[in-house]
């Protein structure tokens, strides 16, 4: 039997991981991103206390490598008498790890607006809240945009970890064909190649964000030129 | 505003300042640069939270709870903001929001109004300023003169009792500073209260009912706007005014 028929012929498990894999990813990045947004708002806007130590645990959130994290909530924390399965450690890793990096570029971000805009929308009868939705946030994403983009291209690989906390993904279905028939460089590409796909179109997505950002000379091109 | 004082480390800029502005009227606050008048402008919607003294928006004492000592909570200073314009110095539109957008912004989401109603009157107060055509552009295309009369359009729609104007013309070329002049001309003949900070001389002599004089974080003079500029009674006043003649 021909290698990639060997794969044909395991489609469905590669598929089923494939799926597994975007699902992960998905849901993970969105929550990743909404948590990041509060945790941005605690930061700036929260009382003295509670905003340094939300700062500080995204700090010590982003020093850590994902892969001992996964580990220590699947594998460490059942011996403090916390369990969780595979999914759920595998979605809390992801979320929680993704939005300290998300926060961290949208941080970075409010830095550079001018604090008139927020002063604006105060002036204009905003609460916090509103103005950080509707002024602060909006404005954060399209500037970030490339950079926010390439966290979540991250995200999205950071999910072949989880196979080894034994989430069957796409890389877990991958290995596994590859490790019965010996086949790893054909199971392996195909696998890489679906990654890119999915990465491919994440990038078209931020490339609108992107346009955009452009057409209301919030673009890093523009103000390029404009400078 | 009664005997509002503010200090930034530790330096006074304001001290006891009162104010008083009748419905209707526009008061031009003058002064020499570091004088106070922006911080002024800047506590009477709290943008500054003074040290000491109250400030009063028809009746009710902003920032502040009824107490008079803990702080009024965000909604509700919110809420009382949004019966007070403001137009900026440096403009401060939204740039994610095209012109219109950034009429309606406030309107629709502070205010509650519906979408339709918030464009209408959008559309009829960008014509009224002279800038219905730039109904859909960005922020960023637009010159100084027009982003300000945007800023005025926005302060408008918000159907404010009083229009705080931060030196609305001071980043403007001279020659954009007679279409934002003119559209505040045109709002204190329609009788809206309006307390303008501003270097421009010739139109808050022209405009004003009343000149605050202010040096040094102290009110220094008050008068009706000829009595002013033709007889100021204060030497730190006849000082100021020699430099724009």
């Amino acid at each position: 039997m021909n290698k990639w028929e060997i794969l044909w012929n395991h489609r469905e498990m590669i598929l089923g991981g494939f799926k597994s894999t975007l699902v992960l990813f998905g849901v993970s990045a969105i929550a990743a991103f909404l948590l990041s947004s509060l945790i941005v708002l605690a930061i700036r806007t929260g009382r003295a206390p509670f905003g340094r130590v939300v700062r500080g645990v995204v700090d010590g959130m982003r020093m850590l490598p994902f892969l001992i994290y996964a580990y220590l909530l699947y594998y460490g924390l059942p011996s403090l008498g916390i369990r969780f399965d595979a999914w759920t450690a595998g979605f809390i890793a992801l979320i929680t790890y993704h939005a300290a990096y998300f926060a961290e570029i949208l941080r970075g971000t409010w830095a550079t607006l001018s604090t008139g805009q927020a002063e604006a929308a105060r002036a204009h009868g905003f609460t916090t809240f509103m103005m950080y939705r509707r002024i602060i946030l909006p404005q954060l994403v399209l500037r970030a945009a490339p950079v926010l983009g390439n966290q979540v291209i991250i995200c999205l690989k950071d999910t072949a970890f989880l196979s080894i906390i034994t989430v069957r993904e796409l890389t877990a279905a991958a290995s596994a064909v590859q490790s019965q028939y010996f086949i790893p460089f054909e199971a392996f590409i195909v696998a890489i190649g679906l990654y890119w796909l999915t990465s491919m179109l994440i990038e078209a997505l931020v490339a609108r964000l992107g346009f955009a950002a452009e057409r209301k000379g919030l673009g890093y091109k523009l103000a390029a030129v404009r400078r | 505003m009664r005997n509002v004082s503010k200090s930034f480390a530790g330096i006074e800029v304001l001290r006891e300042v009162c104010l008083n502005v009748a419905h209707g009227q526009t008061v031009s606050v003058l002064g020499p640069s570091g004088s106070g008048k922006s911080t002024l402008l800047r506590c009477i919607n709290w943008l500054e939270e003074p040290d000491s003294g109250e400030i009063l928006i028809a009746g009710v004492r902003i920032g502040v709870r009824a107490d008079g000592k803990t702080h009024m909570p965000d909604r509700e200073l919110a809420r009382m903001r949004a019966r007070i314009g403001m137009v900026f110095q440096s403009f401060n539109l939204w740039p994610h929001l095209s012109v219109i957008e950034n009429v309606t912004e406030a309107p629709i989401h502070v205010l509650g109004m519906a979408e339709d109603e918030a464009i209408g009157r959008a559309e009829k107060l960008l014509e009224k300023v002279g800038i219905g055509e730039k109904r859909d552009a960005y922020p960023y295309v637009l010159s100084g003169g027009q982003k300000q009369r945007v800023g005025i359009a926005r302060a408008l729609a918000m159907n404010p009792e009083v229009i705080l104007f931060d030196e609305p013309t001071s980043a403007l070329d001279p020659e954009l500073v007679g279409e934002v002049l003119a559209a505040m001309r045109a709002l204190a003949e329609e009788g809206m209260t309006m307390v303008v900070v501003t270097h421009e001389m010739a139109f808050a002599r022209e405009v004003s009912d009343e000149i605050v004089f202010i040096d040094q974080g102290c009110v220094v003079e008050r008068q009706a706007p000829e009595a002013f500029f033709d007889r100021p009674q204060t030497a730190r006043a006849r000082q100021f005014l020699s430099r724009y003649t």
